[in-house]
């Protein structure tokens, strides 16, 4: 009775960590697709190209979501890892809170399709390049608290790095767009589109916070 | 069997039962309160492995117990296995974590003084010696095993769910392990007072195996002990799981493993006459308690990280409980001799000519 309740255990274990992995590819994957979008749109506008990328994260999302329950559903039903299972959960839905605000920030675009002069571009998408790194790296984060806790804090300090970049530069940016000659609305929307773009190394940052904690929750 | 002889040998029978109420918990409680294994699974594996471990290997520590003070009358064992196992009782009623090992040890000395029996000063002072050496050992065992356990789990790169699944696999065998050294080394607490005086007689089964009268005298305790396990430790597991300092589920697994192994090393005549017949110094077998094995090992890991959740004062009560036991147990043992002797005129031991 206990053996094949083990056997199952075993069984069970593999498949959600199978299930976590994924999850975090798609997160991953999301981010890759959010810089590529956004290259995309300063390049040719909210064109086709842009859509299929939008849809892509808009399933990504859906799968990531759809995911997250079942990983929550089972470390709770089975009563898996008891002592972390609290901290799993949390960091399951900040990261896949974050795959929200990237879908979201894409949503926007496709919406407002800001108008944005094009000195701003490089810019704007040195914005998307650091705030993409700054996912890939809580992305690796989550994954070495699973496997290899002492490595989760390299990339941890790689994603407060990347954070503190997309400040400077969105510092720097919103600057610009209010020393520009052009009514507020446009300034005012053009910021709003630097706040979408930031949020998500904002989010990361978050994380990465809490991932520092569980990691010397687990390690004490 | 005579109804009289029953009715003595029922004060066994509750020792064995407050044992495996209490001593349960030292098996399984870290993993029965950290929800890593339910309580059913615990009890069951226990109850089974304590009986084996009594059955098959309990002798070798009974004995030295025995030679403390043979108990010669059946209702002067009934008195020392009663005032043990209500000191126990006693002591857990208020809070304090103890042995039965350190009672009946005291309840035994208590029937010594009564019938003017010379106590065995050797096996006294060897027996109260391990009381001292066995959570020291069972401290420097965890801290080894929990500093090699740490550091191959962090080498290793195993996932974290992978980890949960070996761990839980690992408190299992941990247990059973326990719960096996547990029946070895502590039968002899619970139906040791009897052997002098076991109503029971040898019983063959054909030609396939023989139960000595001791073996079915230990059958009977660690049965007692089993249901001990299945009404009565649920709540003491869940006390001491989460009551104690706060472990993981690998610091519970080595606490129960360097629990074990010490109680192991005192019941084990196989690991004995190794020893002996390589020309190295022998363990004693001795019935240490399973309680002082589990503190020692808990204090080893929380001092190996610095120490700083130990609560010293209830290390210092735990302490102060496990001298105390034995004196109460003396005391409770003596006084009811003497009643049992005059006012209900029971022969409570067979004079020495």
């Amino acid at each position: 009775m206990e053996l094949t309740s083990n056997i199952r255990l075993f069984g069970r274990t593999k498949a959600l960590e199978g299930e976590i992995d994924e999850f975090l590819n798609k997160l991953s994957e999301s981010a890759l697709l959010f810089k590529h979008a956004l290259a995309i749109y300063f390049r040719a506008g909210a064109n086709e190209e842009f859509d299929d990328k939008l849809k892509h994260v808009n399933a990504l999302e859906s799968e990531a979501d759809h995911l997250r329950r079942s990983i929550e559903r089972q470390l709770y039903e089975h009563t898996l890892i008891p002592e972390s299972r609290g901290d799993v959960l949390g960091l399951v839905e900040n990261l896949d809170s974050i795959i929200n605000l990237l879908e979201g920030s894409l949503w926007n675009f496709s919406i407002e399709t800001p108008d944005i002069p094009e000195e701003f571009h490089a810019d704007y998408l040195a914005l998307a390049e650091m705030s993409a790194l700054a996912v890939e790296h809580v992305v690796m984060a989550s994954r070495a608290f699973f496997t290899n806790i002492d490595d989760a804090n390299n990339h941890n300090h790689k994603v407060m790095f990347y954070e503190k970049e997309t400040d400077k530069i969105s510092t720097k940016l919103k600057r610009a767009i209010f020393a520009a000659d052009l009514d507020l609305a446009h300034k005012a929307h053009l910021r709003n589109f630097v706040e979408h773009i930031d949020n998500a190394a904002d989010s990361a940052e978050d994380v990465a916070d809490r991932l520092a904690i569980y990691v010397i929750k687990r390690t004490v | 069997m005579e109804v009289s002889t029953i009715l003595f040998l029922t004060s066994g029978l509750f020792l064995g039962w407050a044992l495996g109420a209490n001593d349960a918990a030292n098996v399984f409680g870290t993993a029965v309160g950290s929800r890593m294994i339910k309580f059913s699974t615990a009890a069951i594996v226990c109850s089974v492995f304590v009986v084996l471990g009594a059955v098959a290997s309990g002798t070798g520590a009974a004995h030295t117990l025995g030679k403390l003070g043979a108990i010669t009358a059946l209702p002067g064992a009934f008195m020392a296995a009663f005032s043990a196992g209500f000191s126990v009782y006693l002591m857990t009623k208020a809070g304090i974590a103890v042995s039965t090992t350190q009672a009946i040890v005291g309840s035994i000395i208590g029937w010594n003084l009564f019938s003017g029996t010379a106590t065995d000063s050797s096996a006294l002072t060897k027996i109260v010696t391990t009381w001292v050496v066995c959570p020291l050992l069972a401290a420097g065992i965890s801290m080894i095993l929990f500093t090699a356990v740490t550091a191959f789990l962090r080498r290793s790169n195993i996932h974290l769910l992978r980890t949960d699944a070996y761990t839980r696999i690992g408190l299992l065998a941990a247990g059973a392990f326990g719960a096996y050294s547990l029946g070895a080394n502590n039968i002899g607490n619970v139906v040791g007072v009897f052997i002098p005086s076991s109503p029971f007689t040898d019983f063959s089964f054909g030609d396939i195996f023989t139960l000595t009268s001791i073996e079915q005298l230990f059958l009977v305790g660690a049965l007692a002990i089993a249901v001990g396990v299945i009404t009565y430790s649920k709540r003491v597991m869940m006390t001491v799981g989460r009551g104690m300092i706060p472990l993981s589920p690998v610091g519970a697994w080595v606490a129960v493993v360097s629990h074990s192994i010490v109680l192991f090393l005192f019941a084990s005549r196989g690991l004995e006459s190794f020893l002996a017949s390589h020309g190295l110094p022998t363990i004693p077998l001795v019935p240490v308690s399973s309680s002082q094995a589990v503190v020692g090992a808990v204090l080893g890991i929380a001092l190996l990280r610095g120490g700083r959740n130990i609560r010293w004062r209830v290390v210092g009560s735990i302490v102060i409980g496990w001298g105390l036991t034995p004196v109460i147990a003396g005391i409770i043992c003596f006084v009811g001799l003497y009643f049992l002797q005059n006012v209900f005129n029971q022969q409570v031991y067979i004079p020495v000519l």
